[in-house]
């Protein structure tokens, strides 16, 4: 091909423009061409993961957007109660129960909100912040406000039909619930309440979020810890057996996999609980008295112990993937060299395992703080995370609200820690193979 | 041969004969005008569902040849209906629920209201469904179909209690006479109420007493005092297997659960119904069904909660009807034969003391009290 330049005295020839540009074979600018056919090639490369983009968008990013979004949001107060938000704005708690004109209010918000049967919703919503508010609004029905005399005062007819519509509080908890947006949930999930006076600290009997916020912390990084130490041999023997025993030893890592969790799970409490195989064999050859039975299931031992079973392969499999990748001759100079087992363990295996051990203990780590199923059958009350306590607001109490903020904390949380594992560790240094 | 052959057929046309007069006559049937030929139910799985598919879906199946197909959801029934209404898709058509998630289910709107007289059939001798279901009626979206208790069992081979076996629900509390472990719900509900009747509260105070601080204080003293003894479970079928291992001495669950322990498994167990809870299990047609599943709902809903329907069910698994009409025709049970009326928990001799679950009241403070008692529990 002919070079490039522009030099004015090369006859253009078929492959350029009269400008000098090069051309391609139907005539179009190269560049262009190029461009093109580049463009072609990302268009086909992004139909190719597009499926994957949109399922993990659909799946996964809505999702989590969605529970961002109700952990703040609140429109239903002011949605079904808009007349009676406003009039509240001027209304101070501390002089007492709220004037005339805001039970006009409330009555026309109520009849149109008891037509459309969503005043029990309402109630609902309020009976997180305030015991009580629920059977309030399922009592002030239709039926009821129907037979109001609307030429009379307003307000002893509703302290007629419940005489909460007279106290303070039920139109307390109105007003500080109005707005469309709300930190209630949030103060919630760190045991703390929204109150008409500000944010106060919850009671200390009633504090369990941030209890159980540690305690899941503390219990995954024990689980990841066992199954490091019990990992890290088996994949250490693994990479260096030969390939017939390795392959052997491998299925019976990865037997678990192919178990159904429930299963694996129940297995445990058939061998943990007190009358179960490990106890009657304890007590068989005398190590415990019948009187004095281990108790190992129903509380924290119980989780870490089904726990580290259940993640043990996820620890093992990019564990043995690094190991693998080590060369045995290592080993070999530095105890050519002089070094006992120990130095040349700790000072040239070691090192080149940790990328192995960065991989295992994060994927350990983030599957156990979200764990639930195996927590809930074996944990007891102590060894039970806070994913039970999410799973428990968002199926049982209905609390969607509330659920979202928890949830939203946890993954906060993950994350936080994954800021801090980057750079104390570095995130580099993660190799799964 | 061919005479014997005649007689055994005409023999077997009379059994059919009785059976067609305990169930309803095909022809006796409306017909269902504009109904879908299929329905989605949800339940609860287990010997329950297969005692309402025994009494209820498999003859109007028979008659009409409708499809059911069975969904054993109930126990997250509530969440998973809202989440289905906010997406707009209602899959299910009719969903078994306890009575409490139906009126919270009722409450928020996604259980359609029922109109009990015109909707469900007469008792035989004429009473509308109102009267003949009675005060079992306490939501409007919730048609019952049986009552069941939550009720202790406990094991009569325990050596520690010199022969004595607990008749009291006090005896839950005492761990001088009754040592060893005991099993309760992982909730407040009926625990509380207990805690509080052995704390020398009467019965009729108890809700009163619940709502303040002090008496919520005076039942977790009480709680306290067998904390340690305590495992807590939370899915029914746990009670009877740890009566069953023997991890524990007594405990708490339904009624069925302990039924099936005792007499099908003839497990060392005995039943003590003192202080038992009732509490109700039933339908609700989700709200917004498009009208040809709707109509075929009502339609078996009609049929599925008459009086003979729920007497069948009681065949299949000791709880009790809701109707008082059902309750005379309760016969024994399918298989094992034995009469189901004494292991009813309605039967008199078991419902000395009872309670019942108190909707209203739970419905306002289970929130709060929940996450007392949770926070309790990790104390």
């Amino acid at each position: 091909m002919a070079e490039a330049t522009a030099n004015g005295d090369i006859a253009p020839d078929e492959h350029r423009s009269a400008s000098g540009q090069l051309l391609a074979a139907d005539g179009t600018p190269l560049k262009k061409s190029i461009r093109r056919s580049e463009a072609r090639a990302r268009l086909r490369a992004f139909l190719l993961v597009a499926p994957l983009l949109i399922f993990v968008l659909l799946s996964f990013i809505a999702p989590i957007a969605d529970m961002l979004f109700r952990s703040v949001e609140n429109e239903i107060v002011a949605d079904t109660l808009p007349r009676t938000v406003e009039a509240l704005d001027a209304w101070d708690p501390q002089t007492g129960p709220p004037p005339e004109p805001v039970y006009r209010a409330f009555y026309d918000d109520m009849l149109e909100a008891t037509e459309l049967k969503i005043h029990t919703r309402l109630g609902s919503r309020l009976n997180y912040e305030e015991s009580g508010m629920s059977s309030l609004f399922r009592k002030t029905n239709e039926r009821r406000l129907e037979r109001f005399d609307l030429d009379q005062p307003l307000q002893p007819q509703f302290v007629d039909l419940d005489k909460d519509w007279g106290e303070v509080e039920p139109w307390a908890v109105i007003k500080t619930f109005a707005p469309r947006y709300t930190w209630g949930y949030f103060l919630q999930a760190a045991d703390m309440r929204l109150t008409p006076g500000g944010v106060e600290m919850a009671p200390e009997f009633e504090q369990i979020y941030l209890k159980l916020f540690w305690r899941t912390i503390l219990l995954s990084c024990t689980i990841t810890l066992s199954c490091l130490l019990l990992g890290y041999p088996v994949a250490w023997l693994l990479s260096n057996l030969p390939a017939r025993s390795a392959n052997l030893l491998m299925i019976l890592v990865l037997l678990p996999f192919w178990t159904s969790l429930l299963v694996r799970t129940s297995a445990w409490k058939v061998l943990l609980q007190e009358q179960g195989v490990i106890n009657d064999i304890l007590v068989y050859i005398g190590i415990v008295s019948d009187a004095g039975r281990l108790v190992m299931i129903n509380n924290q031992t119980g989780t870490i112990i089904a726990m580290t079973h259940i993640l043990l392969p996820f620890m093992v499999l990019p564990l043995y993937s690094v190991m693998k990748t080590i060369p045995p001759s290592y080993l070999r100079a530095a105890k050519s060299l002089g070094a006992t087992d120990w130095t040349a363990f700790w000072r040239v295996y070691f090192p080149q395992s940790v990328p192995g051990i960065g991989a295992g203990a994060i994927l350990v780590f983030i599957l156990a703080i979200g764990y639930y199923i195996t927590p809930e059958l074996v944990g007891g009350t102590d060894g039970t995370f806070i994913s039970n306590r999410i799973a428990f607001h968002i199926s049982t109490s209905l609390n969607w609200g509330l659920a979202a903020a928890l949830g939203s904390l946890l993954l906060i949380l993950v994350l936080g820690l994954y800021w801090l594992y980057d750079r104390i560790v570095g995130i580099d240094n993660v190799k799964l193979g | 041969m061919s005479l014997k052959l005649k007689m055994m057929m005409a023999g077997a046309g009379i059994a059919g004969a009785a059976v067609a007069g305990a169930a309803y006559a095909a022809d006796e049937l409306p017909a269902c005008e504009g109904c879908a030929d299929s329905m989605t139910v949800v339940s609860w799985g287990g010997a329950y569902q297969n005692s309402q598919q025994k009494a209820y879906s498999e003859p109007y199946a028979e008659m009409t040849g409708v499809e059911f197909v069975w969904d054993e959801s109930s126990n997250e029934a509530v969440a998973k209906l809202r989440a289905m209404a906010e997406a707009g898709n209602i899959t299910w058509d009719l969903v078994d629920v306890v009575a409490s998630d139906a009126m919270r289910l009722c409450d928020e709107g996604l259980a359609e209201e029922i109109d009990f007289d015109s909707a469900l059939a007469e008792a035989p001798d004429g009473t509308v469904a109102t009267e003949d279901f009675g005060e079992m009626i306490v939501s409007d979206c919730f048609v019952p179909q049986i009552a069941y208790s939550t009720t202790f069992g406990y094991r009569t081979d325990v050596a520690e209690w010199n022969g004595e076996t607990p008749d009291d629900i006090c005896d839950v509390f005492d761990l001088e006479a009754f040592p060893g472990k005991r099993a309760l719900e992982k909730r407040p509900i009926n625990n509380m109420e207990w805690a509080l009747l052995c704390s020398g509260v009467a019965k009729e105070d108890i809700y009163d007493t619940l709502e303040t601080e002090e008496g919520q204080a005076q039942a977790f003293a009480k709680l306290d005092e067998i904390k340690d003894s305590v495992v807590w479970w939370s899915a029914g079928a746990e009670t009877p297997q740890l009566l069953a291992d023997g991890e524990i001495v007594m405990g708490s669950t339904y009624n069925g659960r302990l039924f099936a322990l005792i007499e099908e498994q003839k497990q060392p167990v005995a039943m003590m119904w003192d202080a038992q809870v009732y509490d109700l299990d039933g339908w609700i047609v989700p709200a917004g069904l498009p009208e040809d599943r709707k109509a075929r709902v009502m339609h078996f809903l009609k049929f599925a909660t008459d009086t003979q329907r729920l007497a069948d069910q009681a065949k299949y698994i000791s709880y009790g009807p809701a109707r008082q009409s059902s309750a005379p025709l309760v016969g024994q049970h399918a298989e094992l034969g034995i009469d189901m009326a004494p292991h009813m928990p309605t039967n008199p001799e078991n419902a000395t003391n009872t309670f019942l679950y108190n909707y209203e009241w739970w419905a306002d403070y289970r929130d709060d009290l929940d996450a007392k008692f949770q926070a309790w529990l990790l104390r």
